[in-house]
């Protein structure tokens, strides 16, 4: 049994994120089979690009049941985090449905797009992935998309307007900005998935 | 806040770290993995590694040297030079790039800026755009293949139209080199960056100039550019980015600590 598992979504940062969970000192495993995602202990669900373009990638690999079934501490990176909620209007594509939440184009009043670069988080929740972040810390995030803040979101950001950072629910998490590109800061939310007890 | 954003460049030839004068007589600056290691140890908010020779000479360039950086690298990367086609684009950011930057196959071929965003999405596409600034004509015009002093020619883009024709076939990001002022350390080019800004509606990184840090100040101050690129000075070790960043956090703007 694989400890960790990144699912291999077909979407291009999946080495910086294998990458960065090695440099942790783990040997995660990259597969897009069922079994060996479905016994791992814990798994990350990569993904850059569209949304529409990503569920039909795990749809194509019949992935789609598989992730909706698992027990074990789940984290989605950027779009892989998206994909978590119900529903993206990006392609107004129906998601895994693991988190309640949409999808929907970031309003950033007049601000540039894509939201690109280093920003910080606010409204902190004391969530065990969120163990030792500060308002201080800046991440690297790079989207259009984000989703809107409700009682799942852990933390908050804000560019023209305040969307999810962090969202979470039972065993399931996610992460809007890049914790594989954000520095040390990054490498505590990964930290803190690979060392989260349900 | 969304920060300002420091990127040092690193010209690569052969899997070494060059940097020219004016884009002409290359010298070997150091090994590649390295020098990217100690700077995003020093706070660089992200690097650009430019393939030089790629686009010139036509030959297959080995490109492994992006995989060993994304093994050690914990900030965003992008690699520029020599991707001309989406195949291309997939191999670099399959070995952990963040970003392709295009310049001289998108003026060859601009439809490809629209296929790498409908494969890649806009995000990881980088439009690099060398604008010189021709005194004859009064314009900045748009050159190419700049990486090979032989082969340097201008377009027929205007350094203006050229920035709304890539944002218009999906570019994510612009970085606008300004030859006059590469490599010579006199200062960013503030007043095209303020034209161009104007226009880019996507982030802007400005290239070309940087001696000092106020340079930096200025061009954040006055150009509103999202990111600042610049080489010889963090190389040669003119400027070392913790100074920078406390400077420029000094001086009201939003920067990283």
């Amino acid at each position: 049994m694989a400890e960790l598992v990144i699912v291999d979504t077909g979407c291009a940062n999946i080495s910086s994120v294998y990458f960065a969970v090695k440099r942790l000192g783990t040997e995660p495993v990259i597969s897009r089979e069922a079994d060996v995602i479905k016994a791992a202990s814990r798994v990350i669900v990569p993904g850059v690009g569209s949304a529409k373009a990503a569920m039909a990638n795990l749809a194509e690999r019949e992935l789609i049941a598989t992730l909706q079934s698992l027990t074990q501490p789940v984290l989605g990176i950027c779009l892989g985090m998206q994909m978590l909620t119900a529903h993206s209007m990006e392609g107004d594509v129906a998601c895994l449905g693991l988190i309640p939440g949409e999808v929907a184009p970031l309003n950033a009043a007049g601000l540039r797009l894509p939201h690109m670069g280093w920003n910080t988080l606010h409204s902190i929740s004391s969530h065990p992935i969120m163990q030792g972040f500060t308002e201080q810390d800046y991440l690297y995030f790079v989207h259009s998309f984000a989703v809107v803040p409700s009682q799942y979101s852990l933390a908050q950001c804000h560019y023209g307007s305040d969307f999810a950072a962090v969202i979470g629910k039972d065993n399931v998490a996610g992460a809007q900005f890049h914790p594989e590109r954000s520095g040390k800061v990054g490498a505590r939310l990964l930290q803190n998935f690979l060392e989260w007890q349900l | 806040m969304l920060a300002k954003r420091l990127i040092p460049c690193l010209d690569v030839r052969d899997g070494k770290v060059v940097k020219g004068v004016q884009f002409r007589n290359h010298e070997i600056i150091g090994d590649i993995v390295p020098l990217a290691q100690r700077y995003a140890e020093a706070g660089a908010d992200e690097l650009v590694f430019y393939d030089i020779t790629a686009s010139s000479d036509g030959r297959v360039v080995d490109k492994s040297w992006v995989r060993r950086i994304a093994e050690v690298i914990d900030i965003p990367f992008c690699v520029a030079g020599g991707i001309k086609s989406v195949a291309d684009a997939g191999k670099i950011l399959e070995m952990g790039a963040d970003k392709v930057s295009i310049n001289s196959p998108a003026l060859s071929n601009p439809q490809l800026i629209a296929d790498l965003n409908a494969t890649f999405g806009q995000q990881c596409v980088v439009i690099g755009i060398d604008s010189f600034f021709d005194v004859a004509s009064g314009q900045y015009q748009v050159y190419q293949f700049t990486g090979d002093e032989t082969r340097t020619q201008k377009t027929q883009w205007l350094t203006r139209d050229w920035v709304s024709e890539v944002q218009r076939l999906g570019a994510g990001e612009i970085v606008l080199n300004c030859m006059n002022q590469d490599g010579v350390r006199q200062g960013y080019d503030i007043a095209q960056l303020k034209t161009i800004r104007d226009l880019c509606k996507v982030p802007l990184i400005a290239s070309g100039g940087a001696g000092t840090m106020q340079h930096f100040t200025e061009v954040f101050q006055q150009a509103d550019v999202d990111g600042a690129l610049a080489a010889s000075v963090f190389h040669k070790g003119i400027i070392q980015i913790s100074e920078l960043k406390a400077k420029l956090i000094a001086d009201g703007i939003s920067i990283r600590p």
